[in-house]
């Protein structure tokens, strides 16, 4: 629920923030809605071309690969357990933010690190599943994999397919990367001297964004 | 819970109460876990059932993508604590967002038309369904030139 704020409070009259929130924390808002859009544009192009496609390529039968487990048919089972790490990453996150809260530094370091982790393991089971496609036949430009119908398919399905996910991977690589620095930083002691963990509260925003794009990519690639 | 004190950032001049326990973001977590479950097992569901009227189709893709804005909403209020932050913010970010309304339908809307209106107009549009792929084993592609 929005936070209570009692009614006489004066927010615009100057000498305080009217949001009640620091500079960096409400660019970093903007900067995400604006990517939003970003990703909105990337998914409804590939929407708009889907609709205009008498027939598309079904999901279930290209993504139907597990590491170590080959010529085995199982579908949506390995985006499935990518999309479980980078839910669990996102909860380590929040608890790395909620320790900020308590100005815990160990309890920062621990859960930041978990969150790294977690990034890398789904940037690793992504670069599984692109070399896997890559060795499927499958790149931008080409496409092996027929219509639901067994009719010819156009390379929109791949091109769309390595375009989004490509994008949304370099986020994913990013938002670790910053993870990582903010993992050096806490444990130098940067933000205790600082007196607030709010750049844990920064970054925190870009990676949970990164998972809430993933919600979508997994909707509109893998589910229909 | 109003407190006075400008320790955190000059620019925080309420300070947020966070509840010292853990137990909204692990109810969260298990939502979200269980919402994913659904949507795998709808989106399953059509891969068992592939011959299943178009009408069940599209009512089960709408439902995993009600699903899946459930989780986004989960994931900004209590993740991102959107939620808890004043009501003035949250609309600075919420309004311009509507845009996607339009956005989306008009885009998909005009998708659906230049369909429609292809294979009324164009002959090879409508011919080009028929044509079937060679169906070719999994792994057994053939590599594109370049790679042999």
């Amino acid at each position: 629920m929005a936070q209570a704020v009692p009614i006489e409070r004066k927010w615009w009259s100057g000498g305080k923030s009217p949001f009640n929130v620091e500079y960096g924390k409400l660019m970093m808002w903007y900067f995400l809605m604006s990517d939003a859009f970003t990703f909105g544009a990337f998914l409804i192009s590939y929407g708009t071309i889907r609709f205009s496609s008498n027939n598309w390529p079904n999901p279930n039968h290209v993504f139907n690969a597990f590491p170590f487990l080959e010529g085995i048919n199982l579908p949506l089972a390995f985006v499935s357990l990518m999309t479980f790490i980078l839910i669990m990453s996102s909860v380590t996150m929040v608890l790395a933010v909620h320790e900020g809260h308590l100005m815990n530094k160990k309890g920062v370091v621990n859960w930041l690190a978990w969150t790294i982790l977690g990034g890398l393991a789904f940037l690793g089971c992504q670069a599984w599943e692109w070399t896997h496609l890559f060795h499927e036949g499958a790149w931008w430009g080409r496409n092996p994999f027929p219509n639901a119908d067994g009719s010819v398919s156009t390379t929109n399905f791949t091109n769309f397919f390595f375009t989004i996910t490509g994008f949304h991977g370099f986020h994913v690589f990013s938002g670790v990367l910053i993870n990582i620095i903010m993992l050096f930083m806490a444990m130098s002691g940067t933000f205790d001297r600082r007196g607030h963990y709010l750049m844990i509260e920064k970054a925190g925003l870009y990676w949970h964004f990164v998972d809430l794009v993933w919600v979508f990519v997994f909707l509109c690639f893998y589910l229909i | 819970m109003e407190q006075h004190h400008h320790t955190v950032s000059p620019e925080i001049s309420v300070v947020h109460h966070h509840d010292s326990g853990t137990k909204r973001i692990w109810k969260t977590f298990w939502i979200l876990l269980g919402i994913t479950v659904i949507e795998l097992g709808l989106g399953l569901t059509m891969y068992a059932f592939p011959n299943m009227s178009e009408w069940v189709h599209i009512a089960i893709k709408g439902s995993i993508v009600i699903l899946s804005l459930a989780k986004a909403v989960y994931i900004v209020s209590i993740f991102m604590h959107l939620g808890d932050e004043i009501r003035n913010m949250i609309m600075t970010i919420a309004v311009p967002l509507m845009l996607f309304v339009w956005f989306i339908g008009a885009f998909l809307w005009d998708g659906y038309s230049w369909k429609n209106l292809r294979n009324d107009y164009d002959p090879y549009k409508r011919e080009e369904g028929t044509r079937k792929m060679e169906k070719k084993e999994h792994g057994a592609e053939q590599k594109p030139s370049h790679l042999q």
